[in-house]
């Protein structure tokens, strides 16, 4: 964001503030309509013809409850946009949206840039949680299936995210410690989710394997709502203390000495952030650097603001992964590309650029 | 308001920093902590204002242990101006004022929330950095703007570690004059950590000059500011002549070895010293 023009009066001020505060709601409405436009377009990529203003059209009309006849062109056209392409792309925008706010929520309560569910090694614990779910069928829920993988993929990522905490609010740690520490429990944890491939017959192995390369296929219609409403809530629940979160970044001391109990604080939002990993990790598989690049990003138009930067990293991490995935099953590769790698690929780079160009302090 | 600590001790695991300190602060001034580096400066203040609880004593105000406060009702009353760090994110100078207001304000940005952070920024003169990147200033900029947020808060007790280490001479004494000023006019009970001793003896009510975790003495300049305080304290050998009616130490050098004397803390309950401020001038 450009710096503005000296204020020469009070008033002057008071209405320089406002035009800014407005600024950064006109980027996040710009936002939410590059989310609606990306997502038309990833809509009409596959087989069969469908333009953009059709896709809306039959959305429209599939919500306003209009009936085709069976087997018509119309009701294959809607039960292929409805059941097969919207669910996919529906997810990815919720994936990358819990991801970036993960990002936004971790990097404020470590006051450190390079702090996302990935770096941290969330997403590893909550990956071996969901392997051994699926290799040994051994849940420490009730239910098995996709809730009983969440709940494990909860429990295991709340591990490091504990850690995490612990390394992080020992003052004096830098942001590089913090890191490290993420890179080093990323490692214990993918060993013992290899050790738990080594028990698992070969189909349960690609299964696995393709799955913790991240990826949209596994997402069907039926698994939408429970990642919706858990990514909404969770996303709500850090929105409303987004005031709290600002004030982190002024360190403990500060935090505390204007009204928040820090430790107390940060164990809650670790707690939702594992929530929130584990239950997009536990349908897509890890996809790694959007909780990083996004909040990044963002923070260079909208400031740190979390009240801004959380709906803002949100939607362009939606995007993020709506683009990697279009462009992973994009027919002219010929094969799907998991939304992973691709993310990996785009993602990595961006991540150096981020530490080479990072200022001091940052690292 | 009155600010009593009372036989606070306080340790960090095994080794004790602070050992049995007494001292009482009446009414609006400007108090300067001072005493060598790793005597436990930063840690009463941290004490003082909740972010350590002392493992003995208490720190009252008005008459309530403030570890008895609620974080929330204590950010009312009392700010905190850390010393000074590093930030690594990007916000404006003036989201980063504004954040003083926390324990007041409500979701949405208040008018007059912006006009007092306008009128701070202007007091500090660095209302021309209103709109920069928080994390782009140099040191002494960003020092003048965490002590804006500090002001901002508007609390009856502020409390402040080392506000001017990062500043040139001559906004070390506008900040130190301000922060006297401001105790005056706000009704403001300051306490600052400093180690600048001829600015301190200049503006300060009263110094509090502390030693091995102690209070060595507290009171007026003249009766801390001493040739031989400074020389068991710091151990460096000084001169302290009369300038404009205060005291001023011309340094000397250091000792060759650091007087080791036997010393009991001179406070304990029953005797320790009042401090209020000056009548006005």
């Amino acid at each position: 964001m450009p710096d503005m023009v000296e204020p020469s009066s009070s008033e002057d001020f008071v209405d320089k503030y406002y035009s800014y505060i407005f600024l950064k709601i006109v980027i996040i409405v710009g936002l939410v309509i590059t989310v609606f436009l990306v997502a038309g377009y990833a809509i009409t990529i596959g087989a069969g013809d469908v333009t953009m203003m059709e896709t809306y059209n039959y959305i429209f009309h599939h919500i306003i409850g209009t009936q085709y006849e069976y087997r018509s062109p119309d009701w294959f056209k809607d039960f292929a946009i409805w059941n097969i392409r919207a669910p996919r792309v529906f997810a990815a925008i919720i994936a990358g949206f819990g991801l970036a706010v993960c990002g936004c929520v971790m990097q404020s309560i470590t006051k450190n840039p390079l702090a996302d569910p990935y770096t941290t090694g969330i997403s590893s614990g909550a990956v071996f949680g969901v392997s051994i779910g699926m290799v040994f069928g051994f849940s420490l829920g009730t239910d098995f299936g996709n809730l009983g993988l969440m709940f494990n993929a909860f429990l295991f990522g709340l591990i490091p995210a504990i850690f995490i905490i612990i390394v992080a609010s020992n003052s004096g740690r830098s942001a590089a410690t913090i890191v490290l520490a993420g890179i080093a429990i990323t490692y214990i944890f993918s060993s013992l989710s290899t050790i738990t491939m080594m028990f698992a017959d070969e189909s349960t192995i690609k299964k696995a394997y393709l799955w913790q390369l991240g990826t949209m296929e596994r997402v069907t219609v039926d698994m939408l709502p429970i990642m919706f409403f858990g990514v909404l809530a969770c996303s709500i629940a850090v929105y409303v203390f987004s005031r709290q979160l600002n004030l982190l970044y002024l360190g403990t001391g500060s935090a505390s000495t204007l009204g928040l109990d820090v430790s107390t604080f940060r164990s809650i939002m670790v707690i939702i952030v594992a929530l929130l990993t584990s239950t997009i990790i536990s349908f897509t598989g890890v996809i790694g650097f959007v909780g990083l690049v996004a909040p990044h990003i963002m923070r260079q138009f909208i400031s740190s603001d979390n009240r801004f930067l959380i709906p803002a990293a949100g939607l362009l991490g939606g995007a993020f992964i709506l683009i990697c995935d279009t462009i992973g099953r994009s027919p002219t590769l010929g094969w799907d590309i998991p939304v992973g790698v691709v993310m990996s690929f785009i993602g990595a780079p961006l991540f150096l650029w981020i530490i080479i160009r990072s200022k001091k302090g940052a690292i | 308001m009155e600010l009593k600590i009372s036989g606070v001790s306080f340790g960090y695991s095994d080794t004790s920093v602070l050992h049995d300190l007494w001292v009482d602060l009446d009414g609006p001034q400007l108090v300067s902590i001072l005493g060598p580096n790793g005597v436990g400066k930063s840690t009463l203040i941290g004490c003082i204002c909740k972010i350590l609880s002392p493992k003995v004593g208490a720190v009252l105000l008005d008459g309530k242990a403030v570890s008895e406060i609620q974080l929330k009702e204590l950010a009312k009353e009392m700010g905190y101006v850390p010393v000074a760090s590093s930030d690594s994110f990007p916000m404006t100078v003036v989201d980063a004022v504004l954040m003083g207001r926390h324990p007041f304000s409500k979701w949405r940005t208040d008018e007059n929330d912006l006009r007092l952070v306008y009128d701070t920024l202007c007091r500090l003169e660095i209302e021309s950095l209103a709109m920069r990147q928080f994390n782009e200033l140099s040191a002494g900029q960003h020092q003048k703007v965490v002590l804006a947020r500090g002001l901002v808060q508007e609390p009856r007790v502020l409390l402040l570690d080392e506000p001017t280490s990062n500043l040139d001479i001559r906004h070390q004494i506008e900040v130190t004059h301000l922060l006297r000023e401001l105790s005056r006019e706000k009704n403001m009970l300051v306490i600052m950590i400093s180690h600048d001793i001829n600015i301190a003896a200049s503006y300060s009510d009263n110094i509090l000059m502390m030693y091995k975790g102690g209070i060595f003495a507290a009171g007026r300049p003249w009766d801390v500011i001493t040739e031989e305080n400074i020389r068991t304290v710091y151990g460096v050998n000084c001169q302290v002549v009369d300038f404009k009616g205060k005291p001023h130490v011309i340094l000397d050098d250091t000792m060759k070895e650091l007087p080791d004397i036997d010393w009991k803390p001179p406070y304990n309950s029953e005797s320790h010293p009042t401090l209020n401020a000056e009548s006005q001038e």
